[in-house]
Protein backbone atom coordinates (compact mmCIF):
# COMPACT_ATOMS: atom_id res chain seq x y z
CA UNK A 1 0.00 0.00 0.00
CA UNK A 2 1.46 3.41 -0.89
CA UNK A 3 1.54 6.20 1.67
CA UNK A 4 -1.50 7.96 0.23
CA UNK A 5 -3.55 4.78 0.38
CA UNK A 6 -2.52 4.28 4.02
CA UNK A 7 -3.74 7.78 4.87
CA UNK A 8 -7.08 7.26 3.12
CA UNK A 9 -7.54 3.87 4.76
CA UNK A 10 -6.74 5.36 8.17
CA UNK A 11 -9.22 8.21 7.64
CA UNK A 12 -11.98 5.92 6.33
CA UNK A 13 -12.80 4.74 9.85
CA UNK A 14 -15.01 7.02 12.02
CA UNK A 15 -13.34 5.95 15.29
CA UNK A 16 -9.93 6.90 13.91
CA UNK A 17 -11.28 10.28 12.83
CA UNK A 18 -12.61 10.77 16.39
CA UNK A 19 -9.13 9.98 17.74
CA UNK A 20 -7.67 12.65 15.46
CA UNK A 21 -10.40 15.11 16.58
CA UNK A 22 -9.45 14.52 20.21
CA UNK A 23 -5.72 14.88 19.52
CA UNK A 24 -6.50 18.13 17.70
CA UNK A 25 -8.35 19.27 20.84
CA UNK A 26 -5.25 18.55 22.97
CA UNK A 27 -2.02 17.26 21.51
CA UNK A 28 0.09 14.72 23.40
CA UNK A 29 -2.18 12.19 25.11
CA UNK A 30 -1.59 8.90 26.85
CA UNK A 31 -3.49 5.83 25.67
CA UNK A 32 -5.58 6.16 28.86
CA UNK A 33 -6.65 9.71 28.02
CA UNK A 34 -7.61 8.74 24.45
CA UNK A 35 -9.66 5.80 25.78
CA UNK A 36 -11.32 8.05 28.39
CA UNK A 37 -12.27 10.66 25.79
CA UNK A 38 -13.74 8.09 23.39
CA UNK A 39 -15.76 6.50 26.18
CA UNK A 40 -16.90 9.61 28.05
CA UNK A 41 -17.30 12.12 25.23
CA UNK A 42 -18.35 9.85 22.39
CA UNK A 43 -19.91 6.88 24.21
CA UNK A 44 -17.75 4.50 22.18
CA UNK A 45 -17.57 1.28 24.14
CA UNK A 46 -14.30 0.07 22.66
CA UNK A 47 -11.70 -2.04 24.41
CA UNK A 48 -8.31 -0.55 25.13
CA UNK A 49 -6.86 -3.15 22.77
CA UNK A 50 -9.15 -2.06 19.94
CA UNK A 51 -8.20 1.59 20.45
CA UNK A 52 -4.54 0.60 20.54
CA UNK A 53 -4.98 -1.11 17.17
CA UNK A 54 -6.64 1.98 15.70
CA UNK A 55 -3.68 4.02 16.95
CA UNK A 56 -1.27 1.62 15.23
CA UNK A 57 -3.07 2.23 11.91
CA UNK A 58 -2.85 6.00 12.43
CA UNK A 59 0.85 5.70 13.33
CA UNK A 60 1.42 3.54 10.23
CA UNK A 61 -0.16 6.27 8.09
CA UNK A 62 2.04 8.92 9.71
CA UNK A 63 -0.97 10.79 11.12
CA UNK A 64 -0.05 10.05 14.73
CA UNK A 65 3.39 9.97 16.27
CA UNK A 66 4.07 7.98 19.45
CA UNK A 67 6.61 9.76 21.65
CA UNK A 68 8.27 8.15 24.65
CA UNK A 69 9.11 10.44 27.53
CA UNK A 70 10.77 8.52 30.34
CA UNK A 71 8.26 5.91 31.50
CA UNK A 72 5.33 7.61 29.76
CA UNK A 73 4.15 7.39 26.17
CA UNK A 74 2.31 10.27 24.51
CA UNK A 75 0.51 10.40 21.16
CA UNK A 76 0.77 13.43 18.91
CA UNK A 77 -1.15 14.49 15.81
CA UNK A 78 0.89 15.00 12.63
CA UNK A 79 -1.11 16.68 9.87
CA UNK A 80 1.86 16.50 7.47
CA UNK A 81 0.47 13.57 5.42
CA UNK A 82 -2.86 15.42 5.02
CA UNK A 83 -1.14 18.53 3.69
CA UNK A 84 0.82 16.46 1.16
CA UNK A 85 -2.42 14.83 -0.03
CA UNK A 86 -4.29 18.08 -0.57
CA UNK A 87 -1.25 19.84 -2.08
CA UNK A 88 -1.22 17.18 -4.77
CA UNK A 89 -4.52 18.40 -6.24
CA UNK A 90 -4.04 22.04 -5.41
CA UNK A 91 -0.91 22.11 -7.57
CA UNK A 92 -2.75 20.38 -10.45
CA UNK A 93 -5.49 23.00 -10.28
CA UNK A 94 -2.93 25.81 -10.49
CA UNK A 95 -1.21 24.29 -13.52
CA UNK A 96 -4.33 23.96 -15.65
CA UNK B 1 -18.51 -5.67 55.72
CA UNK B 2 -16.92 -2.27 55.17
CA UNK B 3 -13.98 -0.91 53.19
CA UNK B 4 -11.43 0.51 55.64
CA UNK B 5 -8.25 0.47 53.53
CA UNK B 6 -7.16 0.50 49.91
CA UNK B 7 -3.57 -0.10 48.93
CA UNK B 8 -1.15 1.51 46.52
CA UNK B 9 2.05 -0.43 45.77
CA UNK B 10 4.90 2.05 46.21
CA UNK B 11 8.54 1.70 45.15
CA UNK B 12 9.75 3.25 48.38
CA UNK B 13 7.66 3.79 51.52
CA UNK B 14 9.57 6.81 52.83
CA UNK B 15 9.41 8.63 49.47
CA UNK B 16 5.73 7.73 49.24
CA UNK B 17 5.03 8.94 52.78
CA UNK B 18 6.53 12.33 51.95
CA UNK B 19 4.69 12.63 48.65
CA UNK B 20 1.29 11.60 49.97
CA UNK B 21 1.53 13.89 53.03
CA UNK B 22 3.63 16.87 51.88
CA UNK B 23 2.32 17.14 48.30
CA UNK B 24 -1.11 15.51 48.21
CA UNK B 25 -1.96 16.70 51.75
CA UNK B 26 -2.99 13.43 53.41
CA UNK B 27 -2.14 12.83 57.09
CA UNK B 28 -0.49 9.78 58.66
CA UNK B 29 -2.95 7.38 60.29
CA UNK B 30 -0.88 4.29 61.08
CA UNK B 31 2.86 3.69 60.95
CA UNK B 32 3.66 0.30 62.41
CA UNK B 33 6.93 -1.61 61.79
CA UNK B 34 6.37 -4.92 59.99
CA UNK B 35 9.50 -7.04 59.84
CA UNK B 36 12.95 -5.61 59.11
CA UNK B 37 12.22 -2.71 56.81
CA UNK B 38 8.54 -2.77 55.85
CA UNK B 39 5.88 -0.71 57.63
CA UNK B 40 2.10 -0.84 57.86
CA UNK B 41 1.90 2.74 56.69
CA UNK B 42 -1.46 4.33 56.04
CA UNK B 43 -2.56 7.88 55.33
CA UNK B 44 -6.00 9.40 55.42
CA UNK B 45 -7.71 12.55 54.20
CA UNK B 46 -7.75 15.37 56.81
CA UNK B 47 -11.28 16.09 55.54
CA UNK B 48 -12.34 12.57 56.55
CA UNK B 49 -9.96 11.31 59.27
CA UNK B 50 -12.12 8.28 60.06
CA UNK B 51 -12.64 7.46 56.39
CA UNK B 52 -10.97 4.90 54.16
CA UNK B 53 -7.18 4.73 54.59
CA UNK B 54 -4.63 4.50 51.81
CA UNK B 55 -2.05 1.82 52.56
CA UNK B 56 1.35 2.71 51.08
CA UNK B 57 2.37 -0.88 50.55
CA UNK B 58 5.89 -2.00 49.55
CA UNK B 59 5.98 -3.25 45.95
CA UNK B 60 8.64 -5.87 46.59
CA UNK B 61 6.92 -8.73 44.77
CA UNK B 62 8.69 -9.41 41.45
CA UNK B 63 5.41 -9.22 39.52
CA UNK B 64 4.76 -5.69 40.78
CA UNK B 65 7.43 -3.93 38.73
CA UNK B 66 6.40 -5.06 35.19
CA UNK B 67 2.72 -4.59 36.09
CA UNK B 68 3.28 -1.04 37.33
CA UNK B 69 5.49 -0.16 34.37
CA UNK B 70 2.87 -1.39 31.90
CA UNK B 71 0.17 0.73 33.53
CA UNK B 72 2.36 3.85 33.55
CA UNK B 73 3.32 3.27 29.90
CA UNK B 74 -0.34 3.37 28.92
CA UNK B 75 -1.13 6.26 31.28
CA UNK B 76 -3.48 4.19 33.44
CA UNK B 77 -4.01 5.40 37.03
CA UNK B 78 -3.92 2.81 39.82
CA UNK B 79 -6.59 4.60 41.83
CA UNK B 80 -8.63 7.79 41.98
CA UNK B 81 -9.03 10.44 44.68
CA UNK B 82 -11.93 12.90 44.83
CA UNK B 83 -11.34 16.66 45.08
CA UNK B 84 -13.67 19.69 45.01
CA UNK B 85 -11.74 21.47 42.26
CA UNK B 86 -9.52 19.51 39.86
CA UNK B 87 -8.17 22.60 38.13
CA UNK B 88 -7.31 24.27 41.46
CA UNK B 89 -5.54 21.10 42.67
CA UNK B 90 -3.76 20.79 39.33
CA UNK B 91 -2.38 24.34 39.65
CA UNK B 92 -1.44 23.85 43.32
CA UNK B 93 0.31 20.51 42.73
CA UNK B 94 2.04 21.63 39.56
CA UNK B 95 3.39 24.55 41.59
CA UNK B 96 4.89 21.97 43.96
CA UNK B 97 6.64 20.25 41.06
CA UNK B 98 4.17 17.37 40.61
CA UNK B 99 4.20 15.85 37.12
CA UNK B 100 0.85 15.35 35.36
CA UNK B 101 0.38 12.91 32.46
CA UNK B 102 -3.13 14.21 31.86
CA UNK B 103 -4.07 17.82 32.48
CA UNK B 104 -7.63 18.59 33.64
CA UNK B 105 -10.25 17.22 31.28
CA UNK B 106 -13.97 17.92 31.67
CA UNK B 107 -16.30 15.23 30.37
CA UNK B 108 -19.92 15.84 31.33
CA UNK B 109 -20.45 14.68 34.93
CA UNK B 110 -16.76 14.50 35.85
CA UNK B 111 -13.52 16.43 35.51
CA UNK B 112 -10.31 14.41 35.89
CA UNK B 113 -6.53 14.76 35.78
CA UNK B 114 -3.73 12.21 36.21
CA UNK B 115 -0.51 12.70 38.16
CA UNK B 116 2.67 10.73 38.92
CA UNK B 117 3.13 9.78 42.60
CA UNK B 118 6.96 9.44 42.14
CA UNK B 119 6.69 5.89 43.49
CA UNK B 120 5.85 4.11 40.25
CA UNK B 121 2.13 4.92 40.02
CA UNK B 122 -0.22 7.26 38.27
CA UNK B 123 -3.06 8.65 40.38
CA UNK B 124 -6.28 10.16 39.04
CA UNK B 125 -7.93 13.09 40.77
CA UNK B 126 -11.58 13.71 39.95
CA UNK B 127 -14.40 16.06 40.78
CA UNK B 128 -18.11 15.57 40.31
CA UNK B 129 -19.51 18.45 38.25
CA UNK B 130 -22.73 19.95 39.57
Amino acid sequence: MDDGAKVFKALADPTRRKILDELADRDGQTLFEICTRLTMKHQLGLSRQAISQHLEVLIGAGLVIGRREGRYKFHHLDSGPLERLTDRWRRTTKET
Amino acid sequence: MRVYVTSVLVDDQETAHRFYTEKLGFVTKNDIPMGDTDRWLTVVSPEDPDGCEVLLEPSGHPAAKPWKEALVNDGIPITSFQVDDVRGEFERLRGLGVRFTQEPLSMGPVTTAVLDDTCGNLIQIMQMNA
